[in-house]
């Protein structure tokens, strides 16, 4: 039945407009990063975003060719050129120009300047000027002209070129890039293997505890992994020392460093001298592992439950263990609820900054995440919005196109996680 | 060892080893301790099944136990210590010297603000949005539009919005829009929307409303569509308007969702953290308290007082945990 608002067209006309409206201004804020990113610095400090898309008047200075170029023409020494070509920049309309600071709208295009004895100068529409003077052109840099031109919308990638490939280390996001990528694939793939096995106990075996458990599983959604925070530091620590111990044996002074290396640690790459650093890769993906499996369980254990309880019976009668049923048949129908988990873990932990911050980058700065770099480039420059608005979407763009391609995952492991 | 290497190892290492585990494990027990033969085979079987859940949970278990249920018992140890004093008992020393932090209460203050803005302001919107889409041809694109946000991280908003609200010194063109807007309707001077203290801390929630807004709106979205035809047919056929199905019959009737939807953005805002470290890191009055516990534990290296925060957020926690685990318990029956 359609809603009583479909009987109103004024009614329906506003539904479309407020729509309309609350999209626009939601999508907003992120279409003007996405806009900056593809902006000269210039271009950036010069107008606002939402002007990036129409021809803008704009005032510059531009230097003429310098002497080293001119001609001898009829006796008249020329120096002769575009202006906009001058500059590299994109071709413009201008509408009007002028030799000096002081009145840069002097003229109009086509009229010609006396310089006195620098010249005659002639500056066209689009640009192209014809200096003229009677005795040589001396120095080495050309005449100044200030234009008012109107430019049309430029766009350029100059800032990703930048950003990724060859702008300074601190600039650099191709290997916070990969940094990211190394922590996020292996803390998406491990927990739902865990939780897996985990949901389909508490599905479908029964045993004293169960619900317990289930109880125990909902209440941990919850906890905030601050608490985690300084407890799992330590522990991390004392795993170091406990491996160093084990392989060879610490300094006196530092638990984490080696004085001798084993056997054992020698098969794995150390030498005395060596420091284990608790902050690592390995941390900060049983981390992830860890504050994962909660949300895991929980998605999976609802979604397992649904599937027919025939299936699994039968399977059980003609005499397939619990590991067959769980492999051959409980996985395979669980994909959706599989895939809804992994989009969720690898948006969290690909966006994660706080658990990065912890575990994982330490004073070297070797393994600093993109979140991380992103900050760092808030405070260091802020004011550079060119390279901010890129990096940053260097970092936006993966999650968005996962959001985009896997959307009816989300949605479905959203209703499914949230607890009724 | 390059590091994506590494990763890839991990992965195989991982996986080979919690299949490994699984596998074996019950190999293990169905052939060696309790094989299916001879004349126990009967209550070897029901032993193995007795033993089996726990196979599979172990590890799960292990990671749980050992990640989130042993530290909150480890956290409230050492709020209940000092580290100075190499890790000595000092009873509610440290929720003493918090509490005499004017910067803990400024965070409790703005948090107080954020929990009655930020879950409020993203209900409503997603449920206005839920309900205009409802019905409308492009609604699934607006939707979905709507949503992205989700997909961005708390640091990608974050320079999202400072962009937003940048400002510009009088007389230069104004790139933040908010300012570009303030100044064209009649704005005298552009302003530092992020230094004005208390307002500033809503210039920050509007980033999180932005991001929890499509959250809300996919739960209600789908609520109202559970709404039994046959109750708005008759408040149509009652005459009832518009407003009045909407607030008199569908609302009543997701109240439960509402509450659900409400409550798990009240759990992200207590723990949000991101937002206020990139935009303003605390100052001009925006602390918040798991920015300030991370102040505490890592720039002032006070486990105690930073252990003691993070309880305090557990401690707000705690309500909607005990409710959750009340209404998972109440459905399972």
């Amino acid at each position: 039945m359609d809603n009583i608002a479909g009987k109103k067209p004024a009614l329906v006309w506003a539904t479309h407009i407020s729509v309309a409206l609350l999209v626009i201004l939601w999508l907003f804020p992120t279409v003007g990063l996405f806009v900056s990113s593809f902006r000269t610095a210039d271009q950036i400090s010069s107008s606002g975003w939402w002007k990036a898309m129409f021809p803008q008047e704009q005032n510059t200075m531009i230097r003429t060719a310098s002497p080293e170029t001119q001609q001898q023409i009829d006796g008249n020494y020329v120096i002769e050129g575009n202006l906009f070509a001058e500059e590299g920049g994109a071709a413009g309309e201008i509408s009007a120009w002028g030799i000096s600071s002081r009145d840069i709208a002097a003229y109009a295009p086509g009229d010609t300047a006396d310089m006195g004895e620098d010249g005659q100068l002639t500056v066209a529409v689009n640009g192209d000027y014809r200096l003229v003077n009677s005795t040589e052109f001396s120095g080495r840099r050309g005449e100044r002209v200030f234009l008012t031109a109107i430019t049309p919308p430029s766009f350029t990638l100059d800032n990703y070129r930048t950003v990724l490939v060859d702008g300074q280390a601190t600039d650099k996001m191709g290997k916070a890039f990969i940094n990211t990528l190394t922590v996020t694939i292996p803390a998406t793939v491990i927990p739902i293997l865990i939780a897996a096995f985990a949901a389909y106990a508490l599905a479908w075996m029964d045993f004293r505890g169960r619900a317990f458990l289930i109880a125990v599983i909902v209440g941990l959604l919850v906890v905030p992994l601050q608490l985690a925070l300084i407890p799992l530091l330590s522990f991390h620590g004392a795993v170091v020392e406990w491996f160093i111990a084990l392989v060879g044996t610490p300094m006196e002074d530092n638990a984490r460093r080696f004085a001798e290396v084993g056997a054992l640690g020698r098969m794995f790459g150390f030498e005395p001298g060596d420091t284990i650093n608790s902050k690592g890769y390995l941390g900060v993906w049983a981390a992830h592992t860890g504050f994962g499996l909660p949300l895991a369980i929980y998605l999976l254990r609802n979604y397992m439950v649904g599937l027919p309880k025939d299936i699994i019976e039968n399977a059980r009668v003609d005499g397939a263990t619990d590991f067959q049923i769980f492999t051959k048949i409980i996985l395979p129908l669980s994909f959706p609820a599989l895939a809804s988990f992994a989009i969720f873990q690898f948006l969290w932990t690909w966006n994660d900054l706080l658990v990065a911050l912890v575990f994982l980058i330490d004073s070297s700065g070797e393994t600093t995440v993109m979140t991380r770099q992103i900050v760092e480039l808030l405070g260091t420059r802020g004011g550079n919005w060119e390279i901010l608005a890129t990096a940053a979407f260097v970092s936006i763009a993966v999650p968005l196109t996962v959001f985009f391609f896997m959307q009816k995952y989300l949605v479905r492991g959203l209703l499914a996680g949230s607890v009724k | 060892m390059h590091p994506a290497l590494q990763g890839l190892l991990t992965i195989a290492i991982g996986v080979g080893a919690c299949i490994g585990y699984f596998y074996f494990s019950n190999i293990i027990l169905d052939k060696v301790i309790f094989p299916a033969r001879g004349q126990n085979a009967g209550r070897n079987i029901n032993r193995a099944n007795l033993v089996r859940p726990w196979l599979f949970l172990l590890p799960g278990l292990l990671a749980l136990g050992l990640y989130l249920a042993y530290p909150v018992v480890e956290t409230l140890r050492l709020s209940l210590t000092d580290r100075d004093l190499g890790g000595a008992y000092v009873g509610l020393e440290n929720y003493r010297k918090m509490s005499g932090d004017p910067k803990f209460w400024e965070a409790m203050r703005n948090n107080a603000f954020w929990l009655l803005v930020v879950p409020a302001m993203s209900t409503a919107f997603g449920l206005l949005v839920a309900q205009l889409t409802d019905r409308i041809r492009w609604g699934s694109i607006a939707k979905s539009l709507i949503f992205m946000p989700m997909a961005i991280s708390f640091v990608g908003a974050a320079v999202i919005w400072k962009l937003v609200y940048d400002a510009r010194p009088l007389g230069t063109e104004q790139i933040g829009i908010l300012n570009a807007i303030y100044l064209a309707l009649g704005g005298d001077q552009p302003m530092n929307w992020l230094t004005i203290p208390f307002w500033n801390n809503f210039f920050l929630m509007v980033v999180l409303i932005w991001i929890q807004t499509g959250f809300a709106m996919v739960i209600l979205s789908a609520a109202l569509r559970g709404v039994p035809e046959e109750t708005i047919e008759a408040a149509i056929v009652d005459g009832a308007n518009p407003f009045q199905i909407f607030f008199r019959i569908k609302v009543p009737q997701i109240m439960g969702t509402i509450v659900v939807v409400w409550t798990t953005i009240t759990i992200v805002v207590l723990k949000v953290f991101d937002i206020v470290f990139a935009m303003t890191n605390g100052q001009w009055e925006t602390q918040v308290l798991a920015n300030y516990m991370y102040d505490q534990l890592f720039r002032a290296r006070d486990w105690g007082v930073g252990s003691a925060a993070a309880m305090v957020i557990m401690l707000l926690v705690t309500p909607i945990l005990v409710w959750n685990v009340y209404n998972a318990r109440k459905e399972m029956k």
